[in-house]
C-alpha cells in the first residue's frame, strides 16, 4: 500500500510539470506565434499611456525577454526555493512554495490563494454533502418506486436541476429568496467558520443549494440507473431467497453495488469544485477560488493563473488517489 | 476612462452593454448636465456602502488610472488642486485643493509653481509639506514599481535622467531636479516644453503627498497614508476595505468638502448583475466604477415609475466612432473618406450602442461634456440617415463613381462593435461602399492589429472600429490622443488610427502654450472642425450610462469631472 502511494506521488509531481509547462505554453507560445514580441506582452501591464521605454522596461522586470525555458526555470525554482521580489525601497523574500506575484496587483500568489481556499472549501463541502445525500436517496426511492408519480416528479426536477445554469437559478435564488422574500443573506456574504459557525452555514445556505442542485440532480438519474441495473442483479434475488429483511437488501446489497461509478464521479466533481466552483462563486461574489481563476485568465495574469492551475489539479489528483483507495474499502474485488 | 485591459473586461459587462433595450429613450432619466442636487442634505453620520465589480487597478495615488479611482481617492488624499464637488460644468473647474491656489505659470508655460496650504496633516498628526508632495511625485515616475498609472508627469517634466527614488543617491531621495521646493509650502514644477494645462496634471492622484517614511513602494497600496476626510480602517486587498474619519482632517484647511457619511465600506470583486440587484434592493448605495447599471437590470428599472426617477443619464466624455485609414486606398483621396462619412447611417451607429440609452448620435468629435466644446455638422442628412446622393458625388470626384471594396475591423469581444460594423456594411453598400468585416482580439487590437500601421495597411483595413474617452474633460486629455501624427509608432499601439495633418498638429502645440482657457478651448474646437475637414474619422456615438441611486441616498449629483456621482459628495440616510 504504501509502495503504491508513492508511485502515484511521483507520477502526481510529474502531471503537476507538465500541466505548469502547458500552461506556460499557451500562454507565451500562443501569442508569440500571432507575433506578439515581449514588449507587447508587458503592454498589458501598463497605463495606457505608457512609452516603449516604459514598456520594454516592464518586460525586463517580469521577465518576458528571456527564454521561454528560462522563465518556466524561475517559476520551479520559485517553488523549490522561494525567490526575491523587489517593492521599489526594498527587495522582499517570497519563500518556498513561491507562487511568485501577480503581475497587475503585485500581491504574492500563494496567501491570497490559501486566504480563498477557505471559501471554496466551505463551499464545495457543504454543497457536496447535501447533493450526496438528497441525490442519492432520491434515486434509490425513485428506483424502488420506479413509475410512481415520486419517480416521474424527482426525475423532472432532475431534468431541470442539470440543465438549468448556476448563474440562472443563482440569480434568480437571490432575487427571491435575499432581496423579496429576506430569508437568505444577500450575495457577497461570507463568514468565516471559526468567526461564527452559524452566521457560516446561513451565508452559505444558498450557494450550497444552488450549487447541490445541479450535482444532486446529476447524482439521482445516476443512482437511480445504477440501482435499476443492480436491483435486477441475480445476487439481489439470492439475498432475497435467503430471506433477508427489505432494508438490509437494498442498502447493504443493492445501494453498495451501485456505489461505486457514483464514488468515482463523486471525487472527480469535488476536486474539480475545490479547484475553484467557477459559476457559484462568481453568482454569490464569494471571494474563493473559481472568482479568482476568473480574474486571473481575464487579465492574463499569468501567476496567478499557474497558481490556480496547480492547487486544481493537486485537488483532482488527490481526489483520484483517495476515491481509488476508497475502491477497496467499498468493493472487496479490487482490494487484491 | 481607460479602455485597455481590465476596463476591456469591465466594459463588456457594463458600458457597452449598457443600453440593451432600443427603443424609448430613458426619457424620464435626468439629464446628467442639468446641474441639479437630489436629495440634498447637511446631515451627518451613517454607512456608505460601495460596491466594485472588479478591483481597482490599485489604490496608491502613484499607480491608478480609472475616472472612478481618482473620483474616489479624493476621499483619502489631497492633490495640489482638484475638480470642484459640484453639480453639472462647474464640477468640471479646476480648485486649489492642497494649493493655496491654482498653478502660478511663468511667461513660457514652462514653469509652474504651487504655495501649499498651512495646517493640512497626514493621518498620524505629521504636518504635509512640499517635500512629501515632491516624493509622491518622484515615485510615480516609476513605472516599473508603478506600472498603471498615468505617464503625463514622466512626459512633460525635465527629468534629466531621473528615473526612480528608489534608485535615488540622493540621501533624502529628493535628487529629481526638475522639481524645486525652496521651502516647506512651495514646489515648482519644469518643464520639458510648454504645457498649458498643468492643472490638470496637478489635480491626478500623483500629487497627493506620500511621507516617504511610510512608502513601501509597491504594497504602500494595503495602507494608504491619508490626508484627506477619510482613512483606511481595513484594508483586505481583491475582497473589500473600510474607511472611518480622519481625525487629523482639519476642515478649516478645506474649503470643498463636506464629508457626511461616519464610515465607508467597498466591497470588491461582486458579480455586476447583483450589484444591481443589490442596488434596487436597497442593499448597497453605490456602484463605484460608476458606469451605470447593466442590460439585465435596465428593464426593471425603466419599467417602473418609481424607479425610473431615480435614475441619472450621464453624459460620458466618449466618443464611439470609427478611424477612416489613409493608409488605404481609395481612402488616401479625401472625397472617398467624404463619400463614407455622407453614406454612414449615424442612427444606425446609435442603435448599434443600444439607442438614445446608450448615448447620442455624435457628428463631430469633441464630447459636449468637455468645456468649450461645440456641435456641428459637416455631413447633414435628414435624421442622420445619411446622404447617398452626395456620397456618389464624391465617389464620382474620388474617380470611383461606382464605389470601391475596403475592410472594417472591431474588437471581436464587443457585441457592439460587431452591430456597429455590420450596420456600416448595410448602409454604405447603398452607396456601392462594400466593406469587409474583420474582428481581432481585444487584448492586442492596438498592438498587434489594427492599431499597428503596417497591419492595418496589409490587411486593408480601411475602416477602424474603436472608442476613446478622456483621462479628463478638457480637449488636450481627449485629443492628443487621436490626432498627433506625431504620436503614430510604426511598432504599433497607436490610438491615432490615421489622423495626419500637420496643421492640427500645429494647433495642438499652439493650444499647449496657451495659458488662457477660453483662447485653448477654441482651439481644441477648431482642430476638432479640421479633423471632421479631413474627414479622417466617422464620429459614431457620444456615450452615456445610465445611473441608479437608491432613495436614501443623499446629496447626489453627476459631476462633468469624473462624469459620474461625485463620491466626495454622498452622504446616506440610512442610519
Amino acid at each position: 500500500m504504501g509502495v503504491y502511494i508513492l508511485r502515484r506521488m511521483i507520477a502526481a509531481v510529474l502531471l503537476l510539470l507538465i500541466v505548469t509547462a502547458a500552461t506556460f505554453v499557451v500562454f507565451f507560445l500562443v501569442p508569440r506565434l500571432a507575433g506578439a514580441t515581449p514588449d507587447d506582452l508587458a503592454s498589458r501591464y501598463v497605463g495606457r499611456t505608457a512609452s516603449p521605454q516604459v514598456i520594454h522596461q516592464i518586460a525586463i522586470n517580469l521577465g518576458f525577454t528571456d527564454p521561454m525555458w528560462v522563465q518556466y526555470g524561475r517559476f520551479v525554482k520559485g517553488l523549490v526555493l522561494g525567490a526575491e521580489y523587489s517593492t521599489g525601497p526594498t527587495t522582499v523574500h517570497c519563500p518556498a512554495p513561491c507562487l511568485g506575484y501577480s503581475f497587475l496587483t503585485q500581491n504574492p500568489v500563494l496567501p491570497d490563494l490559501l486566504d480563498r481556499l477557505p471559501v471554496t472549501m466551505s463551499l464545495a463541502a457543504g454543497g457536496a454533502l447535501i447533493w450526496l445525500l438528497a441525490g442519492v436517496l432520491t434515486g434509490v426511492v425513485s428506483a424502488l418506486r420506479r413509475g410512481s408519480v415520486f419517480d416521474r416528479a424527482a426525475m423532472g426536477v432532475a431534468l431541470a436541476g442539470v440543465s438549468l445554469p448556476i448563474f440562472f437559478t443563482g440569480l434568480l435564488a437571490l432575487s427571491v429568496f435575499s432581496y423579496w422574500l429576506g430569508i437568505t443573506a444577500p450575495g457577497g456574504s461570507y463568514t468565516p467558520i471559526n468567526d461564527n459557525p452559524l452566521r457560516w452555514a446561513y451565508d452559505l445556505l444558498l450557494p450550497w443549494i444552488t450549487l447541490a442542485f445541479l450535482y444532486a440532480a446529476a447524482y439521482a438519474r445516476l443512482t437511480r440507473a445504477g440501482m435499476l441495473d443492480t436491483m435486477g442483479e441475480d445476487f439481489i434475488r439470492t439475498a432475497r431467497a435467503k430471506g433477508l429483511p427489505e432494508h438490509t437488501v437494498v442498502l447493504k446489497h443493492g445501494l453498495r453495488a451501485a456505489l461505486t461509478p457514483i464514488l468515482t464521479i463523486f471525487g472527480l466533481d469535488l476536486g474539480l469544485l475545490l479547484g475553484g466552483a467557477i459559476l457559484t462563486e462568481s453568482t454569490y461574489s464569494l471571494p474563493g477560488i473559481g472568482k479568482y481563476s476568473v480574474d486571473a485568465v481575464v487579465n492574463n495574469d499569468l501567476p496567478k493563473v499557474l497558481g490556480v492551475v496547480l492547487v486544481g489539479s493537486i485537488f483532482i489528483i488527490v481526489a483520484n488517489l483517495v476515491v481509488d483507495l476508497l475502491y477497496a474499502v467499498v468493493d472487496p474485488r479490487v482490494r487484491h | 476612462m481607460r479602455t485597455n485591459r481590465r476596463a476591456a473586461a469591465l466594459a463588456a459587462l457594463t458600458v457597452f452593454m449598457l443600453a440593451g433595450c432600443g427603443g424609448p429613450g430613458p426619457a424620464g432619466a435626468n439629464s446628467g448636465t442639468s446641474g441639479g442636487i437630489h436629495n440634498p442634505s447637511d446631515a451627518r453620520g451613517g454607512t456608505l456602502r460601495y460596491a466594485n465589480s472588479g478591483d481597482w487597478d490599485s489604490l496608491d495615488p502613484a499607480d491608478t488610472y480609472y475616472a472612478y479611482s481618482w473620483n474616489f481617492a479624493r476621499l483619502y488624499g489631497r492633490s495640489l488642486v482638484m475638480f470642484k464637488p459640484a453639480p453639472g460644468a462647474l464640477g468640471a473647474t479646476l480648485v486649489p485643493d492642497l494649493a493655496e491656489s491654482l498653478g502660478h505659470p511663468s511667461e513660457d508655460a514652462k514653469t509652474w509653481t504651487y504655495t501649499l496650504r498651512p495646517g493640512v496633516k497626514f493621518e498620524d498628526g505629521t504636518p504635509v509639506t512640499s517635500r512629501d508632495v515632491k516624493y509622491a511625485v518622484e515615485r510615480s515616475l516609476d513605472k516599473a514599481t508603478f506600472p498603471n498609472g498615468p505617464t503625463y508627469f514622466n512626459d512633460v517634466l525635465d527629468l534629466q535622467g531621473y528615473t526612480s527614488p528608489y534608485a535615488d543617491p540622493d540621501s533624502d531621495k529628493l535628487g529629481l531636479k526638475a522639481i524645486e521646493t525652496p521651502d516647506d509650502r512651495t514646489i515648482v514644477f519644469h518643464l520639458r516644453k510648454a504645457f498649458s494645462g498643468f492643472d490638470y496634471l496637478a489635480q491626478t492622484p500623483a500629487t497627493m503627498p506620500v511621507p516617504r517614511a511610510k512608502d513601501t513602494g509597491s504594497k504602500y497600496r494595503a495602507h494608504v497614508f491619508s490626508t484627506g476626510p477619510y482613512l483606511f480602517q481595513t484594508n483586505e486587498l481583491g475582497k473589500r476595505f473600510t474607511m472611518v474619519r480622519n481625525p487629523q482632517w482639519d476642515p478649516a484647511t478645506d474649503p470643498h468638502r463636506r464629508p457626511l457619511p461616519d464610515r465607508i465600506t467597498v466591497d470588491l470583486n461582486v458579480n455586476a448583475d447583483d450589484i444591481d440587484d443589490r442596488l434596487l434592493s436597497g442593499d448597497l448605495d453605490v456602484s463605484v466604477e460608476g458606469s451605470g447599471i447593466g442590460p439585465s437590470a435596465q428593464g426593471r428599472v425603466l419599467g417602473y415609475q418609481g424607479r425610473r426617477a431615480n435614475t441619472d443619464s450621464a453624459s460620458v466624455a466618449r466618443l464611439w466612432f470609427t478611424a477612416l485609414n489613409a493608409d488605404v486606398a481609395p481612402l488616401d483621396n479625401i472625397h472617398c473618406r467624404k463619400a463614407v462619412l455622407y453614406a454612414a447611417d449615424r442612427a444606425g451607429y446609435q442603435r448599434a450602442y443600444g439607442g438614445p440609452t446608450g448615448g447620442e448620435i455624435a457628428t463631430n468629435m469633441l464630447p459636449p461634456v468637455i468645456p468649450g466644446a461645440q456641435r456641428f455638422d459637416l455631413y447633414p442628412s435628414p435624421k442622420h440617415m445619411g446622404d447617398i446622393a452626395m456620397a456618389k458625388t464624391e465617389l464620382a470626384q474620388c474617380g470611383a463613381p461606382n464605389g470601391f471594396t475596403t475592410g472594417i475591423s472591431y474588437r471581436a469581444e464587443r457585441p457592439k462593435e460587431k452591430a456597429t460594423a455590420e450596420a456600416l456594411q448595410q448602409s454604405l453598400a447603398r452607396a456601392g461602399i462594400k466593406l469587409e468585416i474583420k474582428p481581432y482580439p481585444l487584448a492586442d487590437y492596438l498592438r498587434l492589429y489594427a492599431g499597428k500601421p503596417d497591419f492595418a495597411k496589409a490587411n486593408n483595413l480601411g475602416l477602424i472600429v474603436y472608442g476613446w474617452g478622456a483621462d479628463w474633460p478638457d480637449g488636450y486629455g481627449f485629443l492628443s490622443q487621436l490626432v498627433d501624427s506625431r504620436v503614430i509608432r510604426s511598432t504599433g499601439g497607436n490610438t491615432n488610427l490615421g489622423v495626419r495633418d500637420p496643421a492640427a498638429d500645429q494647433m495642438l502645440d499652439q493650444a499647449l502654450v496657451t495659458t488662457d482657457p477660453v483662447a485653448r478651448q477654441q482651439i481644441w474646437v477648431s482642430i476638432d472642425r479640421r479633423v471632421m475637414e479631413d474627414a479622417f474619422a466617422l464620429p459614431g456615438v457620444w456615450a452615456k450610462g445610465l445611473l441608479y441611486r437608491p432613495p436614501n441616498l443623499t446629496n447626489v449629483f453627476i459631476s462633468d469631472g469624473f462624469q459620474m456621482y461625485d463620491y466626495l459628495a454622498l452622504g446616506t440616510e440610512r442610519r
